[in-house]
Parts: C-alpha cells; structure tokens; sequence
C-alpha cells in the first residue's frame, strides 16, 4: 500500500506548480501577440476583449475543439488496440465503420435502433418522473407550515450526496439477499427481486436510482419559480370562480414556463448522457442496461474499437443536437438568453 | 397539564394555520411530505448504518439504523489500511488547481462578452451553449488517445489539462447573466476619475462579482472532484487514484468492501454534503442567472 507521505505531497505541488508556471508563460506569449497583432497592425477596437478572452480561446480550441476535430479524424480509420499506431485512415474505412453502426451489433448483441429506442424511453421515464416528483413536491411545499425548512433539507439530500457514492450504495442495496428493498419485501412477504440478473430489474433499478437523485433539483427549480408567483392572482382567479385545477392550468404552468424551459433542456441533455448510473448499476455487464453512452464508453474500453467508437460517438451526437434543438424551437426556451 | 400541554404542540406542529386548508388537508400534505422525506434520507442512513457495523457482521439482513454493536473499526482500517487519504489528496490537488484556473479563464472571458458587442459573439455564446450537450464519454476516446500520444497518462498533469477547461463555458454563461446586471454607470463614473479599462474590471465588477465567482469555483470544484470517467481512463496506477476510482474500486465488481467502502463515503460525502447544503440557496440562484432573467 502506497501511503500519503511528505514526498508524495512535494511532487504533486512540484508537478502541477510546473504546469500552471508553463500556462501563465503560455497566456503571456498569447497576450502579447494578440496586442501586437490587432492592436498594433490592424488597430483594432476590439483588441482588448480578444485579449480578455484569448486565454479561454486557447484552451477550448486546444481542450475541446481539437480531440473532436481529431475524433472526426479517427472515425474514418480503423484504429484499434491491435492497429494503434498501424492504422489505415481512408474514406472507405470511415464509410464502413458509419455503416457497421447500423449493419452489425454494436456491442455483442445489442444493436443501435433497440440501443437508441431505450435510451429515448430511459430519458423520457426519468425526465417524467422528475417532473411530476418535482412539481409535486414542490407545490406541497410552497405553502406557510411548520417545518418547512426541515422538510427542504432533507429532501434535497439526494442531490447533495456525491453521485458516485449514491449510485454505489444504491447498487449495494440492490443486493438479491442484503439489499434493503428485498429484504422489505420480503418481510411483507412478497417474492424479492432479482435485480443484477433480470434485464427488466435490471434497467427499473437504474430507473429507480436516477429518479431519486433527479427529483431534488427539479424541485428546488419549481419551488423557486412557484414563489415568484404573486398570490394576488390566485385570489383573483378565485373570485372568478375558477377551480384549482384551472388555477394550475391557467396561472402556475405558464408562469413556470420561463423557469421549467430550460431546467427541461438540461435535465434532457444530463438524463441522456448519463453515464454514472446505468454503467454502475448494471454490475453484470448486461447489454439489455446499457443506453447509448454507456455502450460507447464499452465500444472504446472494452472491445478497443477506438476507431469505430469515435464514428459511434459522432452519432451519438448528431442524435443529442437534433433532440435538443427540436426542444427549444417548440418551447422557444432561449430567446433572449443572448442579450 | 404538562402533558396537555405537549399534546396540544404536537397538534399545532402537524395541525397548523394555513391558507384555508382543511385539518384533514393538512395531515395528508404532512404525511406525505414526512413518507417522501424518508425515500430521500433512507439509502443515505443505510450507508452510515453500514459503516458502523463491525467486522465480522458487514452483510445482515437487518434494518437498523444503528447496529447493535457499533463499531468505527471501518474508519480506522480505511484511514490506516488503505490509501484513501492519498487518494484525496490526489483529488483536492488536482481539483484546486482545475477550479482556479477554470474561474480566471471564465472570468475575464464572461467581462468581454458582457460588456463588448465584437464580431463573432453570438456565435461564440451559441457555441458554448452547444459543448454543453457533448457526452463525457464521447470526449473521453479522442482524450485518451491523444493523452497517451502525449504520454500523460498516470499523470496529475494529464489530467488537471482535461479538466481545466471542460466547465469554462458554462462558467462564462453564468458569469456573463451576473455582469450584465451590474450598472454600467459604475464603470463609466470610474472612467471619469481617470481608472482603465482593466482597473475598474479588477476595482469594480471584479468585487461586486464575489457571489458569482463563488458559485463557480464551486462549480468547478464539484465538476472535477466528483468526475469518474475521465479519471478512470488517464489513471491507471492505484497510488495515482482520485477519489472517486479508490471508492469504485472498493465497491468493485466481485468482491466488495462493505465496510471500507461505506466509511470512506461518510468521509467524503459529509463535508461534501455540509457545503452544499449550505451553499444550496447560492448555487439555485446562481443555476438560474445565466439562462432566465427578469
């Protein structure tokens, strides 16, 4: 066993002090060539936001832009543990590694539409789940009672946790004879449940355990936007008669709808790419749990088509953008966000 | 009386005052509230209760919150038997390092968006919004490929780079929603009393912005501290571990740790959870800033 000790703690400091002293002379160089260039040689008015920014240009383009400009480059060759550095790169490699996405298992069985289907179904059950728990609760709560506060607190608990250690002790109470659920179970004397085995428990528990971690965010973000509500309004629309229910319909969720908008397109984009909670749940490797980006993760780390794997991730993607952008032209979510 | 007395607070605590609602009303929201509350608490209490657990007793049937005979023997073998304080040290260097560099890149860069109409800031903002919907899992493949190429893998370096930047751009939205309400009188009365450009951005927005910066470094923190993926593909020697893998690899796939696995995550989580559960009214607001404002 390695153990923390004073030589340990003077490398890491040396390393990493190493690297930010080589950033900081990076940013300087930058700096001074972007005054010398734009302010100096095209005199720009500009200069000095660019130079504000130039710093963050750099890292994206060097952090984000270039590994997908060179995941775009994998996709059309057939790199893999056995070709790493023996790889063909040609346009027919690429139009063969697309095709075999949709032609062959992408894993050992699973295929890409059954892939695709459960993760829109494991998306649109959490995202509904989170909604209705969030609304739900969000609505008891945004009354005057009695421990309120008390109540807030422990139910954001599930988002306070690290997720890491959520979804494993979550996996550890799956357990077929330890696991709190079955053990309940069985004590009101039902059949427990086979949940690392079932396909089927397999994928609910995984369900289960991000509905639970999901609700607590939805439901502060409804609960913050119920209360900009002004209850002047409730009043009125009581005096007019009008139900509760039509008080929800026609006062609450249309007020909400600058709140929920965009809580929706990140609780989209989290659910879909969650990669946390079906990966470790499914302790078993079943490919009937995996959802797109776990069945990436397992295509490059697994079975080492790295090659394949960037054309798969591409698509994935491509998928992601379209779901996206569909979302926010219906709803107009971002208007105005730019300005 | 006492006793009447005590009766009748209980009452009032489940019963009370509210907007027209009837009694029955009351107790139904209480209760649900109270069921929904222990689905919440429950697993988090089953991973204190496990810890506690001695030696020889960690898998049982049992419910108890507390066992029988508590012991904190899991504390000590995973403090002492197992290199879970290197592992966060590991974490906290690479985190710090990662959350400073993620808040100066995004601060000055949020400044210029916010205050400057230059070509290309549209797309620039649309553009961050979009690296928002890229998978971790799809950048991880060109990342470690290229991570290997570099020969920066097993390396603090490597990955305080993959790090560095990945939440800059939600950092820069966020930033740029809490500039934009700051007056821009402020700046031009500083402008009149002779100050640059750059003097009232460190004099002014700078710390009317403490809140704001706050949030994000906080932001930046979590994102890294409590990141898997990445750490599981550019570290592969355990004396190199984050935290994270070390209590993965506790709760790994055929024999599992109970004991030490549930101590170490009442370690991390609790500190963890205390900040976040007291920041948690900064962080909603902060959340919501950069994409709805009045």
């Amino acid at each position: 066993m390695e153990a923390l000790t004073a030589e340990v703690v003077v490398n890491t400091i040396k390393e990493l002090g190493s690297m930010v002293l080589y950033i900081i002379l990076g940013t300087i160089i930058l700096e001074i060539l972007v005054y010398l260039v734009l302010g100096k040689i095209f005199k720009s008015k500009y200069t000095l936001p660019y130079m504000l920014m130039i710093a963050a240009i750099f890292g994206i383009a060097m952090l984000v832009i270039y590994p997908i400009g060179y995941e775009v480059r994998l996709a059309f060759t057939n790199m893999s543990l056995r070709h790493f550095r023996s790889y063909t790169l040609s346009w027919a490699q690429g139009l063969k590694n697309f095709g075999l996405i949709f032609s062959e298992p992408v894993l050992k069985q699973i295929r890409f539409f059954p892939l695709l289907f459960r993760t829109l179904l494991w998306t649109a059950v959490n995202l509904v789940f989170h909604l209705a728990g969030g609304l739900g609760l969000a609505i008891l709560l945004n009354r005057q009672m009695r421990g309120r506060g008390f109540y807030r607190a422990l139910l954001v608990f599930p988002w306070a946790v690290p997720q890491i250690i959520a979804v494993l002790a979550w996996k550890g109470e799956f357990h077929y004879e330890y696991g709190f659920i079955n053990v309940m179970l069985k004590s009101i004397g039902m059949q427990p449940i086979q949940w690392m085995i079932s396909p089927f428990w397999n994928f609910a528990a995984a369900c289960i355990t991000n509905i639970w971690l999901g609700i607590p965010f939805m439901m502060i973000i409804i609960l913050g936007g119920l209360q900009s509500i002004p209850l002047e309004f409730y009043d009125a629309a009581e005096i007019d008669g009008a139900s509760r229910w039509q008080q929800f319909r026609n006062i609450t969720l249309p007020l909400l709808k600058p709140v929920l908008t965009p809580a929706v397109v990140l609780g989209i984009i989290w659910t879909f790419n969650n990669f946390n909670v079906p990966y470790m749940i499914n302790a078993n490797e079943l490919e009937t749990t995996d959802i797109l980006v776990t069945a990436l993760f397992r295509s490059a780390f697994e079975y080492h088509r790295y090659g394949f794997s960037a054309a798969f991730a591409i698509i994935i993607f491509i998928v992601l953008f379209i779901i996206a952008s569909v979302y926010i032209r219906i709803t107009h979510g971002l208007k105005g966000a730019y300005e | 009386m006492k006793n009447k007395n005590k009766q009748s607070n209980i009452y009032r605590f489940f019963i009370s005052p509210s907007r027209g609602d009837s009694p029955f009303k009351r107790m139904a929201i209480h209760l649900t509230l109270i069921i929904a509350c222990a689905i919440a608490v429950y697993p988090v209490l089953r991973i204190i209760s496990v810890s506690l657990r001695p030696g020889d007793r960690l898998l049982s049937t049992s419910l108890a919150i507390i066992p029988k005979d508590a012991s904190l023997y899991s504390y000590y073998r995973i403090i002492f038997e197992k290199p879970f304080l290197l592992w966060l040290w590991n974490s906290l260097a690479i985190t710090v390092t990662t959350a400073f560099i993620g808040l100066i890149l995004a601060s000055t860069s949020a400044y210029a968006f916010s205050r400057w109409k230059f070509p290309g800031r549209v797309p620039g903002l649309f553009f961050l919004l979009t690296t928002q919907m890229i998978p971790a899992a799809m950048l991880v493949v060109p990342i470690y490929i290229l991570a290997v190429r570099f020969q920066l893998i097993n390396s603090y370096r490597g990955l305080a780079l993959a790090y560095s930047v990945s939440s800059v751009p939600f950092s820069i939205w966020i930033l740029k929603g809490y500039y934009d309400t700051i007056p821009r009188e402020l700046e031009e009365a500083a402008k009149i009393d002779g100050a640059s450009q750059m003097g009232t951005f460190f004099r002014i927005i700078l710390p009317l912005s403490t809140p704001a910066l706050a949030i994000v470094f906080l932001f930046n923190f979590m994102m890294a501290w409590n990141d898997w993926i990445m750490a599981r593909i550019m570290l592969q020697r355990e004396n190199m571990f984050t935290w994270p893998l070390g209590i993965w690899t506790l709760a790994g796939q055929f024999r599992v740790e109970w004991g030490a696995f549930t101590a170490a995550s009442i370690l991390v989580a609790v500190p963890v959870m205390a900040l976040f559960l007291y920041s948690s009214k900064w962080l909603i607001s902060g959340l919501t800033l950069g994409s709805v404002k009045g």
